[in-house]
């Protein structure tokens, strides 16, 4: 190989992964980023893009070039030279992707397990892993990513925490249950019963999924966190929010013919507004507990005929089941603590 | 093994494009057990079902192209993207490229006479025609609605139960029929080589296809398992998957990927085994690294049988499972990049004959390589997490399937057409449909990428308004993708009835099958098959010889 031809070649290599680096960290791909786990997303989705990219222009650059350079010119029947096989390529092309994946391997598990809050995995637990996994054990292997999502929090966001949330270090539970096709938030020891989700800056929630009916799933894709919510199977998520605003809750497995209406809304607000929230709710359900209807406010973005789908949704399904909401809520209780 | 002698014919009177081939046309309307037959039986049946999926799917991007679901009713709309999906996977990738591509050459390829067991093949065709009315027919009285991968409870509490069990019972017979063609590959792989060819101077297409029915044979039976259990619980009552009587729907979803993850395998391994074989003829260049293709392909059989679970990083699976399975499906990444490697090292420093088989074939390369990335990017599971069910999945396996599978099934058509009608395509229409093709499906699937990153979940109706304007693109790029299925019907059809003559090897090719007639006779060759080359000895001045070889590899 001639010096000019490897000067071309560096220069074209260091061309495609400058542009990979680049697009890697300004994709914006994706939206906003509303919870630690999802800042955590963000950087290992841009690892990721940023090899595929640059493998993308690789071969995509070799092809194009191959079909302008090889191109056989008219009236050459000839063949090309016969190449079998290069040990040295093969050696390469087979383990630089090896390097790379086990690499991807490594860091998808760190990503994953400090998303999964620090906590060891629960090797060998029953089928309901995501629940068992958060019994308490402490963050034994919390490695430095750890200490990297608590910086990405604000600290005007931590203060308000540590000023107006008593246990900081509890997650707050709220049960959600997933039906055609609707969403239904319990707040426990309270008795709201909400088709909107209200979450507190800066603190640690962790959502109870069950199902009633069908398959569903909960998302909420600027958390960049899904999880399945199955019937007779308790499952459960964990995120700690900190971008004030409204997000939207999709539901994300085939669940009927209106899968694409279940759709609802996450509030991510102070403390003091979520406060304000929860006591106003209090009240509500107060009042109108003798009417002994689920306070359901409407979700803003949906249009009118979705609401009023909704609410008879609601109503239609419990009666089919022959059972209350209440009671629903109870026997949920019964299997996510045995 | 002795080879299956079913008439001594007078050879003379097979010389195509006779007169005495009047008529000749319905005996592809019969229970022929000649492997040619039955092959363009196969390619010609799945790719009219091909044409009904694809009918679906325009209907389904016209519903898309608004955020409310206004062009058909929900429940329809569920049935629609069902059968899409049913129909091509099981009547058309599958059924094509194992049934179609694999009957047609394999006895060709390997220099013998017929597959090893011609009634049996035959008897595998034909249960896929009623399997596909059955299946189509059930639009009728209201399909399954449930996807294509019909998921309890939804699909035991569906409204549409006639339509599911319809499903449940197309599901099986296809399924049978692809155990009993994959039982007929792997039997005569094995044991009908022509004398003196052993298994590493096979063409790699037989590779690719060996591997891919070692998978149907080990994967398909738990499939049909997991059909009669949810029929039992769809008909009968019974509560294998139903959680109100005690039955874990979860467990249904590990029989249906354990199938239905090396079933992507099987619809991608005869594909590879395609472009492994045009890609040298029309670089005029040996394959680059025989015996590493032929090993990926096997390595990738392998791998896998161990990936399923990654289609259920959300389903409440523990920890331990999701990493195991995360490693597995990464490692995947090797053996297919391998082949991706080799593929471009054989074009490089080639003679390209850049024609519709080579066009088709670089833009295989080019594009499987997208849904390649983006499938190592899903085998992440944090990744996966945010993406599971969103329409940076269906652009991902379209990525695959169509960029992937379809791509390579027509640079297969284009290839091997002249040696199946003994008529040549015309290359003008080819290179239309090939731009329109790639422009087409660059159009409809990239900018899914972005729509499931940015939160839009698949199988849906109606969505959030603010994707409004990049489904309309969506919806462009799939009207013109149904556009671009034209130049290449009429083309093949009227190529087919009156197009130029082919000879018996119009691209100068070294595998067996170029050494027969255009089409080939009944049986093949007139004497024995003679192997003058290995299958890839391009550039090394063999092709005039007159003495058979020794093995070259």
């Amino acid at each position: 190989m001639n010096k000019s031809k490897t000067i071309v070649i560096v220069v074209v290599l260091g061309l495609i992964v400058s542009a990979s680096l680049w697009y890697g960290q300004h994709n914006g791909l994706l939206p906003i980023a509303a919870a630690n786990e999802a800042d955590l997303y963000d950087s290992l989705f841009n690892s990721l893009l940023t090899i595929a990219v640059a493998i993308f222009l690789l071969v995509q650059g070799i092809l194009i070039y191959s079909m302008i350079k090889f191109r056989r010119p008219k009236g050459d029947n000839t063949d090309g030279e016969p190449i079998h096989d290069n040990f040295l390529l093969e050696i390469i092309w087979t383990a630089v992707p090896t390097v790379l994946v086990i690499w991807v391997g490594i860091y998808s598990f760190d990503v994953y397990s400090v998303m999964q809050n620090g906590r060891p995995m629960s090797m060998g637990m029953g089928m309901p892993a995501m629940t068992h996994n958060h019994l308490g054990m402490e963050a034994a292997h919390a490695d430095s990513l750890v200490s990297d999502s608590n910086i990405i929090e604000s600290a005007n966001t931590a203060s308000n925490v540590k000023a107006n949330v008593k246990t900081e270090t509890d997650p707050l539970n709220i049960d959600v249950l997933g039906m055609q096709f609707a969403w239904i938030f319990s707040y426990p020891n309270t008795e709201i019963q909400t088709s909107e989700l209200h979450v507190p800056l800066g603190r640690e929630v962790k959502l109870n999924l069950s199902a009633a009916d069908v398959i569903h799933a909960f998302w909420v894709p600027q958390f960049r966190l899904k999880q399945d919510t199955i019937p007779g199977m308790a499952t459960s998520l964990q995120f700690t929010p900190n971008k004030l605003g409204t997000y939207p809750i999709v539901c994300a497995e085939l669940c009927g013919p209106y899968h694409g209406g279940m759709r609802a809304e996450i509030f991510v607000e102070t403390p003091e507004q979520y406060q304000a929230w929860l006591t106003q709710e209090q009240e509500d359900v107060a009042n109108s507990r003798n009417d002994g209807a689920i306070a359901s406010a409407p979700s803003p973005e949906l249009s009118d005929g979705h609401t009023e789908f909704l609410h008879m949704q609601l109503t239609t399904q419990s009666q089919k089941m022959g059972v209350d909401l209440k009671s629903l809520e109870s026997l949920h209780h019964l299997t996510s603590h045995t | 093994m002795t080879q299956v002698i079913v008439q001594a014919p007078s050879s003379e009177s097979f010389e195509p494009n006779k007169s005495s081939d009047k008529g000749k046309w319905r005996e592809y309307f019969s229970f022929s057990t000649d492997h040619k037959v039955i092959g363009i039986q196969y390619l010609v049946t799945t790719f009219f079902f091909y044409l009904i999926g694809g009918a679906l799917a325009s209907v389904i991007r016209a519903e898309l192209a608004t955020p409310d679901s206004d062009l058909v009713p929900p429940e329809l709309y569920n049935g629609l993207f069902t059968i899409h999906g049913t129909v091509m996977i099981f009547l058309w990738i599958v059924p094509a490229v194992t049934g179609g591509f694999g009957n047609y050459l394999i006895p060709l390829m390997i220099g013998a006479r017929d597959m090893a067991f011609p009634k049996l093949n035959a008897a595998a065709f034909w249960l896929i025609p009623p399997a596909g009315v059955l299946l189509i027919s059930s639009f009728f009285y209201g399909p399954s609605s449930t996807g294509w991968t019909a998921y309890p409870p939804l699909s035991i509490l569906t409204d549409q139960r006639v339509g599911q069990a319809v499903w449940i019972a197309s599901i099986i017979i296809l399924g049978t029929s692809s155990i009993l063609a994959a039982v007929n590959f792997v039997v005569t792989i094995l044991s009908m080589r022509m004398p003196g060819m052993g298994m590493f101077d096979m063409p790699l297409f037989c590779w690719s296809v060996l591997s891919a029915s070692g998978l149907v044979l080990i994967a398909t039976p738990v499939l049909a398992g997991a059909m009669i259990l949810l029929g039992f619980d769809l008909l009968a009552g019974t509560a294998f998957f139903n959680p109100t009587g005690g039955g874990n729907p979860v467990v249904y979803q590990h029989l249906f990927w354990f199938y239905s993850h090396p079933a992507v395998y099987v619809m991608i391994l005869p594909v590879f085994g395609i472009i492994s074989e045009v890609l040298p003829v029309h670089s005029r260049k040996p394959i680059f690294g025989y015996k590493a293709i032929a090993y990926s392909s096997v390595i990738i059989c392998v791998l896998g049988l161990v990936v399923w679970a990654h289609h259920m990083f959300t389903s409440g699976t523990p920890n331990w499972l999701r990493m195991f399975f995360m490693i597995a499906t990464l490692l995947v990444a090797v053996p297919t990049g391998i082949k991706v490697f080799s593929w471009i090292a054989t074009l490089w420093g080639g003679k390209l004959r850049l024609e519709s088989p080579l066009l088709f074939a670089i833009g295989f390369i080019s594009m499987f390589v997208v849904g390649g990335l983006s499938g190592v990017m899903l085998g992440s599971v944090p990744i996966d997490i945010h993406l599971h069910d969103t329409y940076f999945i269906v652009a991902h396996f379209h990525y695959v399937l169509f960029g992937g599978s379809v791509f390579g099934i027509y640079a297969g058509i284009y290839h091997w057409f002249p040696k199946m009608t003994g008529k040549m395509l015309n290359e003008f229409w080819g290179k239309v449909h090939f731009f329109l093709t790639f422009v087409g499906f660059n159009l409809c699937f990239l900018p899914m990428h972005l729509l499931g990153l940015q939160g839009m979940p698949r199988r849906v109706a109606q969505y959030d308004p603010q994707f409004a304007s990049i489904n309309v693109i969506c919806t462009i790029g799939a009207f013109l993708l149904a556009i671009s299925t034209f130049p290449f019907l009429f083309n093949a059809i009227f190529s087919w009835i009156r197009g130029e003559k082919a000879t018996d090897n119009p691209w100068n090719g070294l595998t067996l099958e170029w050494t027969t007639s255009s089409p080939p006779i009944v049986e093949n060759w007139h004497g024995d098959p003679v192997r003058r080359t290995g299958p890839y000895d391009y550039g090394m001045g063999l092709q005039d010889t007159e003495q058979p070889l020794a093995p070259t590899h």
